[in-house]
């Protein structure tokens, strides 16, 4: 199993997305499985549900995995698609209530000690609380 | 037999201070150690825990600054010394990651 949780960003751009995953890798590095997506399948914007679970699976750990969101859609496709998972996976998946970019870094510096997913997801929350 | 504690401090020389990525990589490195770890831009406070990212990259600790370091644990001495190591080699940036901060 992996040691550590895993790290799904979730935008309605690609680049974006794209962008906040090289953050995490340039700054905390390889320790913590990571997987992105966004944007549509014609190059717009967008989010969609099955990107979204392909994300997590490939960014799966047996200790969970955070997923941060920009906007709206990305946040609702993303609860969708927790929904969706087999149930031995059910409650080891969770929303960051978080910026994307900053929450990303800093559950993703979190997760690379170890840390459990609580403590990644209240990580990444602390940053700007309310 | 008390509980082993170590402390010790650092001019921070980095460029930017303890910005982001140099944020990070203390924290991290802070995470490796059992201690519980504390960090200070002064001998006087305010402590702070080193293996929080969000109070170490929020206490914005400025270049020129003596970073001061207490541990307490089994391990305290190597932390101490390991992250003393890590503010003196400048995080072990590269130049263009000094400059972008």
């Amino acid at each position: 199993m992996t040691a550590n949780v895993g790290i799904v960003i979730v935008s309605h751009s690609a680049e974006v997305a794209r962008g906040t995953a090289d953050m995490v890798r340039q700054m905390v590095g390889d320790e913590v499985p990571l997987a992105f997506c966004g944007g549509d399948p014609g190059g717009g914007l967008g989010t969609n549900v099955e990107s979204i679970m392909s994300a997590i699976d490939q960014a799966w750990s047996d200790k969970g995995v955070a997923i941060l969101v920009d906007l709206g859609g990305a946040e609702t496709n993303s609860e969708m698609a927790i929904e969706m998972q087999p149930p031995e996976r059910q409650g080891r998946i969770v929303v960051c209530n978080a910026p994307i970019v900053e929450g990303a870094v800093m559950a993703a510096t979190e997760a690379s000690g170890g840390a459990a997913l609580d403590d990644v997801k209240r990580t990444a929350e602390e940053l700007y609380p309310g | 037999m008390s509980t082993p504690n170590a402390s010790g401090n650092v001019l921070l020389t980095h460029a930017v201070g303890l910005h982001a990525r140099p944020s990070v990589k203390l924290t991290k490195l802070a995470k490796t150690f059992g201690a519980s770890i504390d960090i200070a831009p002064g001998p006087d406070g305010p402590w702070i825990d080193a293996k929080s990212i969000v109070r170490v990259m929020g206490a914005k600790v400025p270049q020129g600054a003596y970073l001061h370091f207490r541990a307490v644990g089994q391990d305290a001495a190597a932390a101490v010394a390991a992250l003393i190591g890590l503010v003196e080699r400048d995080f072990d940036d590269t130049p263009a990651d000094a400059a972008s901060g």
